[in-house]
């Protein structure tokens, strides 16, 4: 059967059929002909956020932790470049995401019309592709595509901008199957040779480690299982960047912890004096290789991704492996087959002495909170209920990559690449959303709190019992831990000023407000947040100092790692200060 | 104090079939000042019987691991059919068109016009003080006329920047 249909009601039916469920927007000029095509409609849920930001983060969360893409509804010029930040985010962290945006009407494109702005311009390297739908005999078509590349190859985000006239106009809409050009075919399996060579090093290798990343979590589930199943066959230890944990369950003996900048000293001296790597799905970020010509000089590099360009940029490989991590992880599976391990135990022994410096100790203490202390009761007061992480970035977010453990993937929504302030409260909305029975606590610093905390309306009206679980130490902690190790602790602005009471700003929201200032009080607050049938906001107060570590100085080596008790503030020659 | 460091480089030609749509110019253009590559030319031309399809040729120069790069993200660009190094492939042809338009009388104006007749340039509008002269050829070769005409009473010049192509029967 097929009729005449607006553009409006031709999108909306699209997203029907696309299997979307929520749709994150708000609502202005160039949007009201599909506003008024969803009103009404129950098979679409719009969550209506209160800034275009927060519906990106907020769409990312919900991708994140479902695995489905999020999708965000905006108007043109301001609603669209609120949203570019989301964008640019789930760009760089790879989310499946699909953005509709408002355009003026054809006939005003390029005539600085009232809201206009050239979005196709401005998100042209922050998505994956955009389109401009000038016909809305063209939308079924380019909207099947957008799903198509926005969730398969390394997914990322697509932006489609509907300029208000072709919303209005109509089309014909048929529901047969849509009629398109097939022209994206990433490529998912290794050749097998390339299989073959793989298996040769692993089991040949005496000091091999996995190195893996967002890429895991990005394929599915089941990478997840197979990375376990391959680590299983050969006893390699593994480590993961920010983006892969969960990937691998955190308290396996083989299990290094995260590596890096902020890794532990386990992960980085076994990535150093490893003989292989096998990167799975990670791009060899600088927050994980530090400098790189002194970066794992003696292994040979296997690396499995499924972006091209990502092999090569950084670090030069010795066997590129294109294609999906879950399918390839599942070749390699193949093709061990019976093969016995290799015997690592000198390796083992190696790494369990670097285990033995303990790497993430921190000084305690009996008058203040030290927030790495809030992190590990906040982990093993919720454990049981399995919770889902978001954090905003600084750093809280790094203390909650060291002492959080997580057992799964699609648990830790965390902005990676592009390092968001404010990613954590939308995030954890978007996932609550799609996961309603879960906890979700959004670890936070009360400067990145700040950054979408208008958000919390959001949560208040879909009654979403969201955790907001801040580390207030006054300060933008990993500024000023910057500030001390590289400027001589001149504390330039990074001070939090002027804080709000977040207890009664939570209440203001309709939220419930809980404060924690004494040690003592810890384990009761987090036990009031969890035990609470809403939203809560937690406001921790921690030791305002605490320097987030270990740490590879920026320009350093995985060898120069500073941890507690050598911390020398001062400053830095220029070439390390140039590094971010 | 700091100082920023240059890396050695190459020059290599790649041509790059592209969906004719809205923006992919603007696309590639802009994957190279984003990432920092660098373009000495670049042309682009409809190339099918529909107008669906575009071949552009670049011109760039990088270390060897750049331009790797460079080959890599334009192919990731959805809009992006193939891309080829042609440097990389081996012998091909490439070629450049200039107009070079040069004024003068007398000796130079001879002189002028001999030199075009060396360098098999042809004269495409000529007045009684002034050539506009049509050249194809590599670009080193439209280099040495351009010098040549400098010293002639140079005015102008336009060039299209290369277009190239794999030596043989084979397509690329």
């Amino acid at each position: 059967m097929s009729e005449e249909r607006s553009g409006a009601a031709i999108l909306v039916e699209s997203l029907v059929r696309q299997g979307v469920e929520f749709v994150f927007g708000y609502p202005g000029g160039a949007v009201l002909p599909i506003y008024d095509a969803l009103f009404g409609d129950e098979r679409i849920r719009h969550i209506l956020v209160r800034h275009e930001a927060g519906a990106a983060h907020a769409a990312e969360g919900y991708a994140r932790s479902t695995g489905k893409p999020g999708v965000v509804l905006v108007t043109s010029g301001p609603g669209a470049t609120n949203a570019v930040t989301g964008i640019a985010d789930a760009f760089m962290d790879s989310i499946p995401m699909v953005i509709i945006t408002g355009q003026v009407a054809t006939g005003l494109i390029g005539s600085d019309a009232f809201q206009e702005a050239d979005t196709i311009g401005i998100t042209r390297h922050c998505t994956k592709h955009n389109y401009l739908v000038r016909d809305p005999s063209e939308l079924a078509a380019t909207i099947d595509e957008a799903f198509q590349i926005a969730t398969t190859g390394r997914p990322g985000p697509v932006l489609i901008d509907i300029p208000k006239d072709v919303q209005v106009a109509s089309a014909t809409w048929g529901d047969g199957p849509i009629q398109r050009r097939q022209r994206y075919f990433p490529q998912l399996t290794g050749s097998s040779g390339d299989i073959a060579r793989a298996i040769e090093l692993i089991a040949n290798a005496r000091a091999p480690i996995f190195y893996t990343g967002g890429g895991v979590i990005n394929s599915g589930p089941e990478a997840s299982a197979l990375l376990r199943e391959l680590q299983a066959l050969t006893g390699a230890p593994v480590t993961s960047t920010l983006m892969g944990l969960g990937a691998f369950p955190a308290e396996h003996a083989d299990w290094l912890g995260m590596l890096g900048m902020h890794g532990t000293y386990e992960a980085n001296m076994a990535m150093n004096r490893s003989d292989l790597i096998v990167n799975v799905g990670a791009r060899f970020d600088d927050r994980v290789t530090g400098r790189l010509d002194a970066f794992a000089p003696n292994s040979t590099k296997i690396h499995i991704d499924i972006d091209r360009a990502s092999i090569n940029k950084i670090v030069h490989v010795d066997l590129p492996i294109v294609g999906d991590c879950a399918h390839v992880l599942r070749q390699l599976v193949a093709a061990w087959g019976t093969r016995k391990a290799a015997d690592l135990t000198a390796w083992k022994a190696q790494i369990d002495c670097w285990r033995a410096r303990d790497s993430l100790a921190y000084p305690g203490s009996d008058t203040e909170i030290m927030p790495q202390h809030a992190v590990q009761r906040l982990f093993t007061l919720t454990r049981q209920h399995d919770p889902i992480i978001t954090t905003e970035v600084g750093q809280h977010q790094m203390w909650a990559a060291q002492h959080f453990g997580f057992f799964g993937p699609n648990k830790w929504l965390t902005s990676g690449g592009l390092g968001t302030m404010g990613y954590g409260l939308p995030a954890a909305i978007g996932a609550q959303l799609g996961n309603p029975g879960a906890l979700v606590i959004d670890v936070a610093g009360e400067a990145s709190i700040q950054m979408n905390i208008q958000e919390l309306g959001t949560a208040s009206q879909y009654r979403l019992p969201v955790k907001v679980f801040i580390l207030n130490n006054e300060y933008m902690g990993m500024v000023r831990q910057w500030q001390e190790l590289t400027y001589e602790s001149r504390y330039s602005n990074s001070y939090s000023a002027s804080l709000p009471d977040f207890v009664k700003l939570a209440e203001a929201y309709g939220w419930k407000g809980i404060r924690i200032e004494d040690p003592d009080d810890l384990d009761a607050g987090i036990e009031a947040m969890i035990a609470y049938d809403g939203p809560v906001m937690v406001d921790c107060r921690v030791s305002k100092l605490a320097n987030c570590l270990p740490m590879i100085p920026s320009g350093a080596a995985h060898t120069e790692m500073m941890l507690h008790g050598d911390e020398v503030a001062g400053t830095m020659d220029d070439e390390a200060k140039a590094l971010v | 104090m700091m100082k920023i460091h240059h890396a050695e480089s190459e020059r290599h030609v790649l041509t790059v079939t592209v969906d004719n749509e809205a923006g992919i110019l603007a696309k590639i253009a802009g994957l190279f000042t984003a990432r920092g590559y660098n373009i000495d030319s670049l042309t682009v031309a409809d190339i099918s019987e529909n107008h669906a399809v575009s071949r552009i040729t670049i011109v760039t120069h990088g270390p060897p691991a750049v331009i790797d790069q460079i080959h890599a993200q334009l192919e990731r660009l959805i809009a992006v059919h193939k891309v080829v190094d042609l440097t990389e492939m081996g012998p091909h042809v490439e070629r450049e068109l200039a107009l070079i338009k040069v004024a003068g009388t007398g000796e130079k104006r001879v002189e002028a016009m001999r030199l075009a007749d060396v360098f098999r340039a042809r004269p495409l509008d000529t007045t009684t003080e002034s050539f506009i002269f049509e050249l194809t050829g590599t670009p080193d070769k439209i280099d040495s006329f351009i010098a040549l005409m400098r010293e002639l009473g140079l005015v102008e010049v336009g060039r299209t920047g290369i277009v190239g192509m794999m030596r043989g029967a084979e397509g690329s």
